[in-house]
C-alpha cells in the first residue's frame, strides 16, 4: 500500500500500485483486480487517479509508435508525457492541438480529463483531435474505439475520468507550426465586464486567457490582464525578433520549491502584493505584440518545480467552474465577489472563453470558466460550497480533474450525461469494478 | 560518416537497451534491435526511429538458444560495427538453491548466451578487422555474495570472458569493453529498495555505454564512479570475516 494523493496534495488516500511494464500486461492485471482506475503522472489535482484499492500507473507506456510528418498524424502510448512529446515535435515543427496549463500530464490523462487549453473556443478539447484510441476493458479484452468503431465507448472515454477501462494508445492529429514561438499580446482589463469584453474580442485569436486578480474588490472588481497568441510566422519572427531561431531550444534550467512553505506565508497581503506587482508589469507591455517562447507561454508554472508546495504540508483545492454564457456575466460577478471579499489568497485564476462541449462527462460547455487555487483550511470548504451554488443556479458545473470535494448533488446537477455514462458503465461491466476515489465520492 | 554505421543491440526490450539505443540512434547510427520478445522490441524500435529518424530493425534471437546464433548473424540485414549485449536476468536466488532448471537457466542468460555470442562476433570481427564489442556484466560479479552468487557467478564468468576476449583482440586494434552499471532503475529492480546516490537511470547507463564505446578509452567501467571504491572494499574484506557477513 502506498499513499497516493492528486497534485492538489489534499486528499491522501492508501492505495496498492501496479506499473505494467507494456500495453499487453495491462488487460491481466484489470481482468484481476477490482476497484482499479488508471493514474498517468498524477497531476489531477484532487481524487481521480487514486484507485479505490489499485491504481494502474500507466507511465511505462510512454512509446511514440508511429508518426506521419505529411499529415501530422502521431500513435502514441498512453502513458507518454505531454513534455516528451513537445521535446520530440516542435524541433521537428508540430505542436499538439490542445495542451493543457502543465505538460507533465500523460496522453492518457489528457483524453480522460478531455483537457482544454487556451484555444478551446475555436479548437475544442483535446478529445475533439483524437481519431482513435484503443481500450483495455474490465473483462480483460481490448477494444478499438472511435467515432466510427464502438463510438458510444469512444464518447464516453473522452472526459471519463478512466472510468470506462485504461486507454493503452491513441491516435491524433499534430498541427504543423513555422517557429516554436509565440506572437503574443497583452490587453488590460480594469474590471470584469472588460475583462469578458476583451475575451469576446480576441476570440479570433488561436489562444486566448485572462489572469484575474481575484483579490481586487469594488469597482476593480475582475480586472484582468488578458493573454491572446497565435503560433509565430517566420515572416513574424524576423520582424520582432531579427536573426533568432526558429526553434529556440527550452530553457532547462528550473527553480524549484524546496519545502513545503508554512500556512502564514500565503496571505492576503502577501499575494494583493504580488498580484500588484504582476498587473502593473503586464500592463506594461500592453498594446505591442511581442515573441515569447511557446514553452513560458503555455506552462509558466512548469518552470517551478514542485510548486504545489508553496501552499504547505495540508495541500490546496482548485476550483474550476463553467458557466453558460447566458448567465456569465452576474454569476462571474457573484463568484468573485465572495471569494474577493473573503480574502482567500489565490495566486493562480483564470477566466477564460469555452466553446460547446460535448461527452458524458466532458467538463467544457460554451461558456466562461474560472479557476482558482485555494489553499485547504476549515474555513475554505464552506466557501466553497457556497461558490458551487451559484454555479449550479447559472446551469454550470466543475471540473472533475480538479475536484476534491464536490457533493454529489453538485455533481449531478451539472452534469446531463451521466445517466448515460452509468448505463455504459454497467453495460460493459465497469461499475464497482473501475473505481476510483472520486467515482465513490459522486456515485459514477 | 556515422551515418553508415550500425550497432546491434542484444536484449531490445530492456531498460538499458532502450537507453542505449537510442544513444547511437541520436547519434546518427543505424540501429538493430535483438530481443526474444519481437512485439516488444517493435516499441521500443519505433519510438526510437520517429524520435531520431533512424533506421531502426528487431531480429528476434532468444539466448539460450546457442545453436541459432550462426543463423542469428548471418541474417542481419549486415554485419554491425559495434555490438552491445545488455541481457541479463537477475531471477530468484532462493529459488535457484533448489531448483536446478531455474539455477541453469541463470547460469546460461547471464554467461553462456552473452559469452558464445559475443565469441561469434569477435571472430567475424577479426575477419573483417574492425568492431566493437560492449559487454554489461555486474560489481555483483565482483564478489560472490549469498543473496545473489548465481546470478553473480554468471556475471563473473562472463567478465572473465570478456577480460580475455580483450586480451586476445587488443593487438588486432579491436576493443572490448565491460560494463558494470551498479544498481539500475530499471524493470529488473522494480520494487526493490535501492540507495539512491549508488543508484543509476537507464539513460545514464546508455550515455556511459556510448561514451566509453565510442569516445573513450576505459575498457571496464563502473557507470557510477562512487562504485570503484566500493566494490574496492568490499573486494579487500579478507574472506574469514566477509563469509560471516549477511550480503
Amino acid at each position: 500500500m502506498t499513499e497516493l494523493s492528486g497534485w492538489g496534495r489534499y486528499p491522501r488516500h492508501p492505495s496498492d500500485v501496479l506499473s505494467p511494464s507494456s500495453p499487453s500486461a495491462v488487460p491481466p492485471f484489470i481482468a484481476s483486480h477490482t476497484g482499479l482506475v488508471s493514474r498517468g503522472n498524477g497531476r489531477a489535482y484532487g481524487d481521480a487517479a487514486i484507485g479505490e484499492q489499485v491504481t494502474l500507473v500507466t507511465r511505462r507506456l510512454d512509446r511514440i509508435r508511429a508518426f506521419d510528418p505529411a499529415t501530422g498524424r502521431i500513435r502514441v502510448e498512453a502513458g507518454l508525457l505531454l513534455a516528451d512529446l513537445l521535446d520530440v515535435m516542435v524541433p521537428k515543427g508540430f505542436f499538439p492541438p490542445v495542451v493543457p496549463g502543465t505538460k507533465f500530464v500523460t496522453i492518457g490523462g489528457m483524453i480522460a480529463s478531455d483537457v482544454h487549453g487556451k484555444n478551446h473556443h475555436r479548437d475544442g478539447g483535446f478529445g475533439d483531435h483524437v481519431e482513435s484510441l484503443t481500450l483495455a476493458l474490465p473483462d480483460g479484452g481490448v477494444a478499438a474505439c472511435s467515432l466510427t468503431e464502438n463510438g458510444d465507448l469512444f464518447r464516453a472515454t473522452i472526459g471519463g475520468m478512466g472510468l470506462t477501462g485504461t486507454i493503452l494508445e491513441a491516435t491524433l492529429r499534430l498541427r504543423p507550426i513555422e517557429t516554436g514561438w509565440m506572437r503574443q499580446q497583452t490587453i488590460v482589463a480594469s474590471d470584469l465586464d472588460a475583462a469578458l469584453e476583451a475575451l469576446r474580442a480576441t476570440a479570433d485569436s488561436t489562444y486566448s486567457v485572462a489572469w484575474i486578480d481575484c483579490l481586487a474588490k469594488g469597482p476593480s472588481l475582475g480586472r484582468s490582464l488578458i493573454y491572446a497568441a497565435e503560433h509565430a510566422t517566420h515572416r513574424e519572427v524576423d520582424a520582432l525578433r531579427p536573426g533568432a531561431k526558429a526553434f529556440p531550444p527550452s530553457r532547462s534550467g528550473r527553480l524549484s520549491v524546496p519545502l513545503d512553505l508554512p500556512p502564514f506565508a500565503l496571505n492576503r497581503r502577501s499575494v494583493a502584493a504580488f498580484n500588484e506587482m504582476y498587473f502593473r508589469a503586464g500592463a506594461l507591455k500592453a498594446g505591442y505584440p511581442f515573441l515569447v517562447h511557446w514553452n513560458p507561454y503555455f506552462f509558466p508554472l512548469d518552470g517551478i518545480g514542485d510548486w504545489n508546495r508553496i501552499y504547505g504540508r495540508r495541500g490546496f483545492l482548485q476550483y474550476q467552474c463553467v458557466v453558460p454564457t447566458a448567465h456569465a456575466g452576474p454569476a462571474l460577478r457573484s463568484l468573485l465577489d465572495r471569494i474577493s471579499h473573503r480574502g482567500f489568497a489565490s495566486f493562480l485564476a483564470v477566466l477564460k472563453q469555452m466553446g460547446p462541449g460535448h461527452g458524458d462527462l466532458s467538463f467544457p460547455m460554451e461558456g466562461f470558466t474560472l479557476a482558482l487555487d485555494l489553499p485547504v483550511s476549515e474555513s475554505v470548504f464552506p466557501l466553497l460550497d457556497e461558490l458551487d451554488r451559484i454555479v449550479v443556479e447559472a446551469g454550470g458545473r466543475l471540473y472533475l480533474a480538479k475536484d476534491a470535494r464536490q457533493s454529489p448533488a453538485t455533481f449531478e446537477a451539472g452534469y446531463s450525461g451521466l445517466p448515460r455514462f452509468r448505463d455504459l458503465r454497467r453495460a460493459i461491466g465497469a461499475t464497482g469494478r473501475i473505481s476510483s476515489r472520486l467515482s465513490a465520492r459522486l456515485g459514477i | 560518416m556515422n551515418a553508415s554505421r550500425t550497432l546491434l543491440l542484444i536484449g531490445g526490450t530492456s531498460d538499458i537497451g532502450r537507453a542505449t539505443a537510442l544513444c547511437y540512434a541520436q547519434a546518427g547510427w543505424r540501429v538493430q534491435l535483438a530481443a526474444r520478445r519481437e512485439e516488444e522490441a517493435r516499441r521500443n524500435a519505433d519510438d526510437i526511429a520517429v524520435r531520431t529518424g533512424s533506421e531502426v530493425t528487431v531480429h528476434r534471437l532468444d539466448v539460450l538458444e546457442t545453436g541459432q546464433f550462426e543463423s542469428f548473424i548471418e541474417g542481419l540485414p549486415q554485419l554491425p560495427d559495434t555490438v552491445v549485449c545488455v541481457v541479463g536476468e537477475l531471477g530468484d536466488q532462493q529459488r535457484g538453491q533448489t531448483d536446478l532448471a531455474h539455477a541453469t537457466q541463470l547460469l546460461r542468460t547471464n554467461f553462456e548466451g552473452p559469452a558464445l555470442l559475443l565469441g561469434s562476433f569477435a571472430e567475424r570481427f577479426l575477419e573483417r578487422g574492425s568492431g566493437t564489442l560492449v559487454g554489461v556484466s555486474s560489481v555483483a560479479g565482483d564478489r560472490g555474495r549469498g543473496s545473489n552468487y548465481l546470478y553473480g557467478a554468471a556475471k563473473a564468468g562472463f567478465t572473465a570472458f570478456l577480460s580475455g576476449l580483450r586480451n586476445r583482440l587488443a593487438p588486432a586494434g579491436l576493443r572490448v569493453i565491460t560494463v558494470k552499471p551498479g544498481f539500475v532503475r530499471t524493470q529488473m529492480t522494480a520494487g526493490l529498495k535501492l540507495p539512491p546516490v549508488l543508484t543509476a537511470q537507464a539513460e545514464e547507463v546508455g550515455r556511459a555505454i556510448f561514451a566509453a564505446a565510442e569516445t573513450g578509452k576505459s575498457d571496464v567501467i563502473y557507470v557510477r564512479p562512487v562504485w570503484r571504491p566500493v566494490m574496492m572494499i568490499i573486494g579487500s574484506i579478507p574472506e574469514r570475516i566477509f563469509k560471516r557477513l549477511r550480503l
